[in-house]
C-alpha cells in the first residue's frame, strides 16, 4: 500500500476542560493529567480523577507509546487507533505517516501534532 | 426483589418498511404503536406508561407522545443507543411491578435510509459540551473503524479470522432468505463475505449491517391483565443491564458490558446457557455477535471463533439458532438501532410465529441481547431473559 497521503483531519472542538491541553499542543507539548491522591494518570484529560474521584493536575508527556489497536478506513484514508502512552492510559487517535500494511499491535509510536483548522491535535507516526 | 415474572409481553410489531421516503418519524413511531396495540388485542386509551429512546425526535418522550396523543402516568427515554428496547422490557416491568403503570407501550422508530445517513462511515461534527468530544471527534471514530479496532484486537488475542466472523453473515443471510421484509435475502458464503470490499480493517463490507428505515413496538403489562388476553404468553424471566467505556484510560477490548447484563439476567432468570433454545444479539457488525456471544457465556472467552463456525448458528442445523429473521445483518436496522427488532424475533419464537423454516421446536425460554452505542468507546448493554408460559 505504502504510505498513505494523509486526509485532511476535521477541526477539534474544545471546552474550558480541554483549553489548556490545545494551548500547550500549539507549543508542541502533549500534556496528560494525573491525580494528586491517587497518583494515576489517565485518559481523556478531566479535572475529576475517574479512579478515586480525587484533583488532578497537568503533566508534559513523554509522546512514546504502543500501538494497542487500529482500523484503516479505505474509502476515508485514515488510520484509528488506539495508542497505550509509556505513562499508562490509552488514547484514541490517528495514526499519520504510515504505510497501514506495516502497522503491527504492540508496535512502537510517537506523537506528532496536526493542525486542523481548530487547534493542533495529537496523532502519532511509527517510532 | 426481582422484577421475574412481573411482567409479560403480550404486544410485537414490526413496521414492515424498510425504505419510507413518504413515512415521518413521528407517524413510523404511532403505526407501529398501533399494530402492537391491535396485536395485543388492546387499545390506545389502555396504554399509560411510555418508553422511547433517542429516535424519538423532539424533547425526549414528550413530541412522539404528543403526537400519539397518550394519557400518561409513567415516561421513560433512557438512551443507551440500539439496544436501549431491550432495557426498556426491564425498566417497564419495573415500573408495572412498583404500581406506576399498567400497560406499557415501547416504540421505536427512524428513516436514516431515506435521509442518506452514512452510518458506518460518515463524519460526525464535534459537540464541546459532550465529555468525550473534544478528545475525539476530530479523530473520526465514524463507528465502522472503531468495530473494526474491536475485531483487529480479538483477531491479535485470539487468533480469530475474518473466515471465522464471516460465519455470522452466513447464518443471519440463511434466515433472511424466509423473510419476505428483509432487504438482504440471497445466501452467502464465507468466501463472498471475506471477499466483499473491506471498508475498515479487518472489517468487510458484509461484515456490517444494512442501513435501513422502519420500526417497531412492544406493548408489556401484569400478569394478571396479560392473562386476560388472548395472545401466547411471554414472560419477562430476566433483565440485566450495564454499558462499558474507555475506563478511564484502561481501555480493554477484549470484552464487553455483556459480561455484566448478561450475569444479572441469568441470575435473575435462574436459568443456564443450555436452556436457551433461541438467541437475538445484537448484529450491527458480524464482530458484535462474536464477542457478546462470548461475554454471555454461550462459550468461553476467545473461543467465539470457533463458537460461531460451520452453521452453529443456523436454525435446524446448530446448537444456538439466533437472529432468525436475518437480523441487522439481512433483515433491517431501523433507524440505526436494532434493539426493538431483537426483542420481536424471541418473541416470534416464543410464540411458534417465527417462519416455519426458521421456528426452533419447543422454544419456551429465548435471550434478547443488545450493544448500543461503539463497542469500541463507550457502549450501553442490556440482555432480557424471555419465557413462554
Amino acid at each position: 500500500m505504502g504510505i498513505m497521503e494523509d486526509r485532511k483531519m476535521p477541526p477539534n472542538c474544545t471546552n474550558p476542560e480541554s483549553d489548556p491541553f490545545y494551548a500547550a499542543a500549539e507549543e508542541g507539548k502533549f500534556m496528560i493529567r494525573r491525580c494528586t491522591s491517587c497518583k494515576k494518570a489517565h485518559w481523556y484529560p478531566r479535572a475529576v480523577c475517574p479512579f478515586c474521584f480525587g484533583s488532578t493536575e497537568w503533566e508534559q508527556a513523554s509522546g512514546e507509546g504502543t500501538i494497542y489497536s487500529f482500523s484503516t478506513m479505505l474509502r476515508s484514508n485514515f488510520t484509528m487507533a488506539y495508542v497505550t502512552l509509556k505513562e499508562g492510559p490509552t488514547m484514541m487517535t490517528n495514526i499519520v505517516k504510515a504505510d497501514p500494511e506495516q502497522l503491527k499491535i504492540g508496535g512502537k509510536v510517537k506523537v506528532v501534532f496536526v493542525q486542523t483548522d481548530a487547534n493542533k491535535v495529537p496523532c502519532f507516526e511509527p517510532a | 426483589m426481582s422484577i421475574k415474572g412481573q411482567g409479560y409481553i403480550v404486544g410485537a410489531f414490526e413496521h414492515p418498511t424498510r425504505k419510507a421516503p413518504d413515512l415521518s418519524v413521528a407517524q413510523i413511531h404511532a403505526e407501529s404503536a398501533a399494530g402492537a396495540l391491535a396485536d395485543a388485542g388492546l387499545t390506545k386509551d389502555d396504554i399509560d406508561g411510555y418508553f422511547c429512546a433517542g429516535d424519538a425526535a423532539g424533547m425526549g418522550p414528550i413530541s412522539v407522545v404528543d403526537y400519539m396523543n397518550l394519557r400518561l402516568s409513567w415516561l421513560d427515554s433512557t438512551d443507551v443507543g440500539g439496544t436501549s428496547y431491550i432495557g426498556a422490557v426491564g425498566h417497564a416491568t419495573a415500573a408495572i411491578m412498583a404500581g406506576k403503570c399498567n400497560i406499557a407501550l415501547i416504540t421505536l422508530g427512524g428513516r436514516p435510509r431515506s435521509e442518506g445517513v452514512q452510518t458506518g462511515t460518515g463524519q460526525r461534527a464535534g459537540n464541546p459540551q459532550v465529555a468525550d468530544s473534544p478528545w475525539e471527534s476530530h479523530f473520526s471514530p465514524a463507528t465502522t473503524n472503531v468495530y473494526g479496532m474491536v475485531a483487529a484486537r480479538h483477531m491479535h488475542e485470539y487468533g480469530t479470522t475474518s473466515e471465522q466472523l464471516a460465519w455470522i453473515k452466513v447464518a443471519a443471510s440463511h434466515h433472511a432468505q424466509w423473510n419476505e421484509h428483509a432487504m438482504l435475502r440471497n445466501v452467502v458464503t464465507v468466501e463472498e463475505v471475506v471477499n466483499s470490499p473491506m471498508v475498515s480493517t479487518p472489517l468487510h463490507r458484509l461484515d456490517c449491517c444494512v442501513i435501513s428505515d422502519g420500526g417497531g413496538a412492544l406493548i408489556v403489562t401484569r400478569p394478571e391483565i396479560a392473562k386476560t388476553l388472548k395472545r401466547p404468553l411471554v414472560k419477562v424471566r430476566g433483565h440485566g443491564e450495564s454499558w462499558k467505556g474507555q475506563m478511564g484510560g484502561d481501555v480493554d477490548l477484549s470484552y464487553s458490558g455483556a459480561r455484566w447484563s448478561g450475569a444479572a439476567a441469568f441470575a435473575e432468570a435462574g436459568v443456564k446457557h443450555a436452556d436457551i433454545k433461541y438467541a437475538s444479539i445484537y448484529d450491527s457488525f458480524t464482530i458484535t455477535v462474536l464477542m457478546q456471544l462470548e461475554d454471555l457465556g454461550f462459550c468461553e472467552k476467545g473461543q467465539g471463533g470457533k463458537f460461531v463456525a460451520d452453521g452453529n448458528l443456523i436454525s435446524g442445523v446448530g446448537k444456538l439458532p439466533f437472529n432468525t429473521d436475518g437480523g441487522g445483518l439481512c433483515n433491517n436496522h431501523p433507524a440505526n438501532r436494532g434493539g426493538i427488532t431483537k426483542v420481536i424475533e424471541a418473541v416470534r419464537q416464543l410464540r411458534g410465529e417465527a417462519h416455519p423454516k426458521v421456528q426452533v421446536p419447543s422454544c419456551d425460554i429465548a435471550l434478547a441481547h443488545g450493544t448500543g452505542g461503539l463497542l469500541g468507546s463507550r457502549h450501553g448493554s442490556s440482555t432480557l431473559i424471555l419465557e413462554r408460559e
